[in-house]
């Protein structure tokens, strides 16, 4: 087996590490740059837990092989508070209550991020529609869905436009 | 049966005062202002800040320096004998430390084996045979979870198959017998029952109609979105093991490692740090906790272990997989007069439940549900198979659901089969709200109900007579549409310490506060939250108690070395006893706040009366002692004569169990060309007593109601004629998603618990227990002028597509 030097933008940092050419994405965040705010709750694409962003486009990470982010941008679940201000979707997960455990909680925000990215005021049944790949076991998804609109509403507000 | 009756159902005395009838409303109780935000406040949780950051700390976050992996050699069979474990070819691969095999196990001290929290036994690593597929066969030790993954693909195990028995009703056969190990060579593990017998017959011999349904509540898996994991870190210096630990118990499994492996009690601590959800899944100890625990030990080094969600679905925390037979009786008049049961349990290869020890077969006993009726008698007979273990919870306190689901489909049935409306029949059948407290036929003793309010809620939320209208028309045009109500009962919170305990250990729940001297706190807990909020909503009952802000209370729990000893959170028992034991400690702090502030003030006790936070001279309220004003003068100028410090800590053991209830009413439209149930609306109204946070609650109902779409409609483990489980993955094994999750409307009546010093019953799991006979007798109700009667869950598009044909409706 080879290993391989990458250089990866992590929320807006660069960062880079010698990886076996098998070793998946979200070990290398979780492992190596010891970010473990992106979970693994199947390992199989099923889940979602490990959704990141990837060059803009949401995947779940435990699907990506490290070497294939070498020179692209990742944004996790850490990157997403600005300056001490959280962002609008941590702000509606926690103001609704779109959290119980936690644990899909990293993954459905980034998701949604992406989502919201793609179509910035998405209907209920949008949404729903957008975290279909994300399992949630704790909240029924009623909250999860309230949380993202409450992000979406905020973020059309004019002066988090100019943000 | 060739296996005696060996357990029998019992039940708590009815404490002095604990029931009582107790009127119902729909009001919030609120006593406190938003700074204080005591109970009935909807506060935003107090963990979250970590969570939405990722700063959760889940056991596979824990890293320490040196640690190594684990990772373990699963059986391709269900039932085989091995032959010979090759892992010479495994130790070759750099860095490879070890194989851990059963008779390593042996060696160190007959580990191989371990209790189950049933009191049977179960295998760590076997010897020589294996009785379920995926079963442990060894485990290996190595620097990274890659190297341990490559190093498990070369050990060669030699195994010779051995005929498999899948099916309980097989099984008591005994032609393959699972546990060759045990004295008497047999599947069947006990016999349970409870009611009257002779009552019951004499009730069906009476009876004017008579109904009997057979139904399987299929073996489904809990599938926490964090699979189940482990660190052990043993230092060879200090001979202290540390363990991190996907623990809902973690007090109970550090006295099960005591005995188990013969370390000091205080020379393990356990540490259950941030839980990615557990509904039952996280009460057992697997075998896979037992190894990683020897692996330290062996190796002096930490080692972790994290199973892959394969092996989560195929090796642990199976629910379930009840056979039941239910006979229903009525008189002339459609009032239910009795029931009989006889139910096959299948446990697969250990009775690994984790019921209170004197329940075998949990509180399944609690199946005739809301209805107020003569005589019932139950029985349950136990085998075992070549599955993995199970009888272990899918979000539900001990088998509740199982009981729940009989009696709500029973009743449909009974009310289809008079030509009754399922509403106006169950009305008609209710235990009436002034006979509370009120003594079931088979012992149990409901402290308050009003189930007449809460379906009648639910009907006047969903519009339920213009649903039947639309209904009768649809049917007129052909279309498939059906409205399905439940109005179960649930039974939590256990329990009394005269008949509860796991192995052993009463089931009573712990807090501790220490208030300190600038008027913060600190409080823990002997439970352990998995998602429920308990940083919130402890704070907000001490906060009710106490007058300190929620804010102002840091709330622990999880570790063993810090918090008072408690059996952990399951079964919906946290509020009913740990929450308890929040508020009776918090009164203890209030008494001696008391004589501190008659000190102060230089008054009489009796002068003082409490006001939301503070003592105030009785007429003069300028005249007050504030509880911050008290807790610094617990350290600075305390009464002569008194201990100083504001603490106090309370092991409360209640005096019953509590009693919530609900009604669900679910509307579904069933598409004839492809079989597919689509749920258009569901009304969910729960009567949890009084509330301590209602953003809370609404959160564990849509939670919970999501669990229980779950199984009605999409979940369930399968099981090849050889014992291969064939959803051992998401892609088989059928989560919801948001899709197919409606969006859940919930109400709610309140009705005190009258013995639980806060009035509170639990809630986590009604909805789990609630909602799958609701779904059920949505289909039903949409299919049964076409003679259906029954439809077992998961009912899957197929299931309902081949009925749409049999009975000529699409072909
Ligand atoms: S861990 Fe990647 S999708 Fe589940
Ligand atoms: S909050 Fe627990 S899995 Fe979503």
């Amino acid at each position: 087996m080879s290993t391989h030097k990458i250089s990866v933008d992590v929320n807006g940092t660069p960062q880079s590490g010698e990886v076996d050419s098998r070793m998946l994405l979200v070990h290398f965040l979780r492992e190596e740059l010891r970010m473990t705010g992106t979970h693994i709750g199947c390992d199989t694409t099923s889940c979602g837990a490990c959704t990141v962003i990837l060059n803009g486009r949401a995947v779940k990470s435990c699907t990506v092989f490290a070497v294939q982010a070498d020179g692209a941008k990742v944004e996790t679940v850490e990157g997403l508070e600005q300056g001490g201000t959280l962002h609008p979707l941590q702000e509606g997960f926690w103001e609704k209550h779109g959290l119980q455990c936690g644990y899909c909680t990293p993954g459905m925000l980034m998701c949604a991020k992406y989502l919201l990215s793609k179509n910035p005021d998405p209907s209920e049944a949008e949404i729903r529609a957008g975290i279909s790949g994300n399992l949630c076991r704790c909240t029924g998804y009623n909250n999860i869905v309230e949380a993202i609109r409450y992000a979406a509403e905020k973020m059309a507000t004019p002066q988090e436009v100019a943000r | 049966m060739n296996h005696v009756a060996d357990r029998f159902e019992k039940h708590s005395p009815v404490p002095e005062g604990s029931s009582a009838n107790v009127p119902t409303t729909d009001e919030l109780r609120i006593t406190t202002p938003p700074k204080v935000c005591g109970m009935g406040h909807r506060m935003k949780r107090k963990e979250d800040p970590r969570f939405i950051r990722g700063r959760g700390n889940y056991v596979d976050d824990v890293k320490l320096p040196g640690m190594l992996h684990m990772d373990i050699v699963r059986s391709p069979y269900a039932h085989a004998k091995i032959l010979k474990i090759d892992a010479s070819e495994a130790l070759k691969i750099p860095g490879v430390l070890a194989v851990i095999t059963g008779e390593d196990l042996k060696k160190a001290g007959n580990l191989h084996w371990m209790p189950t929290l049933m009191s049977d036994t179960q295998m760590v690593l076997p010897i020589d045979k294996v009785v379920y597929q995926a079963q442990e066969v060894c485990a290996i030790i190595a620097t990274d979870r890659y190297i341990a993954a490559d190093a498990i693909e070369k050990v060669v195990v030699d195994y010779e198959p051995l005929p498999v028995v899948v099916d309980p009703f097989e099984a008591l056969k005994d032609n393959v017998i699972v546990r060759d190990d045990k004295e008497l060579k047999t599947n069947h593990i006990w016999h349970w029952e409870a009611g009257d017998k002779e009552a019951t017959d004499q009730v069906f011999k009476d009876a004017a109609t008579v109904i009997e349904e057979k139904m399987h509540i299929p073996r489904i898996h809990v599938s926490s979105i964090e699979t189940c994991g482990m660190v052990a870190n043993y230092d060879t210096a200090m001979q202290h093991m540390q363990i991190y630990m996907t623990s809902q118990a973690p007090h109970a499994h550090r006295t099960v490692f005591a005995l188990v492996s013969g370390l000091p009690e205080h020379k393990i601590q356990i540490i259950s740090p941030d839980i990615g959800g557990g509904f039952g899944g996280k009460v057992p100890v697997y075998p896979g906790y037992v190894i990683c625990a020897v692996a330290s030990l062996v190796t002096g080094k930490p080692v972790k272990w994290v199973e892959d969600r394969s092996e989560n679905l195929q090796a642990d925390s199976f629910a379930r997989d009840y056979h039941i037979t239910c006979r229903l009786a009525a008189d002339k008049d459609g009032k239910i007069t009795g029931m009989q049961v006889k139910t096959l349990a299948d446990h697969g290869a250990a009775d690994a439940a984790a019921n209170p020890s004197k329940f075998p077969a949990g509180l399944f006993s609690i199946a005739t549900g809301s209805y107020d009726m003569k005589a019932a008698h139950i029985e349950v007979d136990a085998a075992y198979t070549n599955k993995p273990p199970g009888g272990v919870a899918y979000r539900c306190s001990f088998r509740v659901t199982e009981a729940v689901h009989m009696i709500e489909r029973m009743t449909d049935v009974l009310a289809h089969q008079l030509g009754e409306d399922p509403a106006a029949f169950r009305m008609k059948n209710f235990i009436k709200p002034e006979q509370f407290p009120y003594k079931s036929p088979t012992g149990w003793d409901y402290d308050s109900g009003n189930y007449h309010a809460a379906l009648q809620k639910a009907m006047d939320v969903i519009g339920y007579h213009d649903l039947r209208k639309e209904q009768a028309e649809k049917r007129a045009r052909g279309e498939l549409m059906g409205i399905g109500i439940s109005s179960f009962t649930e039974v939590v919170g256990a329990g009394p310490s005269r008949d509860y305990d796991i192995l052993g250990i009463k089931m009573f729940d712990s807090a501790e506060i220490r208030i300190h001297p600038t008027g913060k706190a600190i409080a823990r807990f002997g439970t352990k939250s998995q998602g429920q909020g308990h940083e919130t909503t402890y704070a907000q009952i001490l906060a009710e108690e106490l007058g300190l802000p929620a804010q102002d209370i840091q709330v622990e729990e999880g570790d063993t070395d810090t918090a008072p000893y408690g059996l952990g959170t399951y079964a919906s028992r946290s509020t009913p006893t740990a929450g308890a034991a929040a508020a009776m400690a918090a009164r203890k702090i209030r008494a001696k706040a008391k004589k501190i502030a008659a000190y102060l003030l230089e008054v009489n006790e009796d002068d003082l009366e409490w006001k939301v936070d503070r003592f105030e001279v009785k007429g003069a309220p300028d005249q007050h002692k504030t509880i911050q004003d008290i807790a610094f003068a617990a350290y600075t100028n305390h009464p002569p004569g008194m201990e100083a410090g504001l603490e106090a800590t309370d092991y409360y053991d209640p005096p019953n169990l509590t009693f919530p209830f609900g009604s669900y009413i679910c509307v579904v439209d069933i598409d004839k060309g492809t079989g597919e149930v689509k749920v258009r609306r569901f009304v969910a109204v729960d009567d949890c007593g009084n509330i301590i946070n209602p953003m809370v609650v609404e959160g564990q109902i849509h939670g919970g109601l999501t669990m229980g779409l779950a199984p009605a409609l999409f979940e369930e483990i399968v099981y090849d004629e050889n014992g291969q489980n064939l959803s051992g993955t998401f892609s088989d094994y059928l989560l919801p998603t948001a899709m197919e999750t409606p969006k859940w409307e919930t109400d709610r009546t309140i009705t005190p618990s009258p013995h639980h010093p806060i009035g509170a019953k639990g809630v986590g799991e009604s909805p789990t227990v609630g909602a799958p006979p609701a779904i059920a007798n949505a289909v039903v109700d949409a299919l049964w002028h076409l003679g259906v009667r029954h439809i077992d869950i998961p009912i899957t598009p197929q299931k309902v597509w081949k009925l749409l044909r049999a009975k000529g409706v699409n072909d």
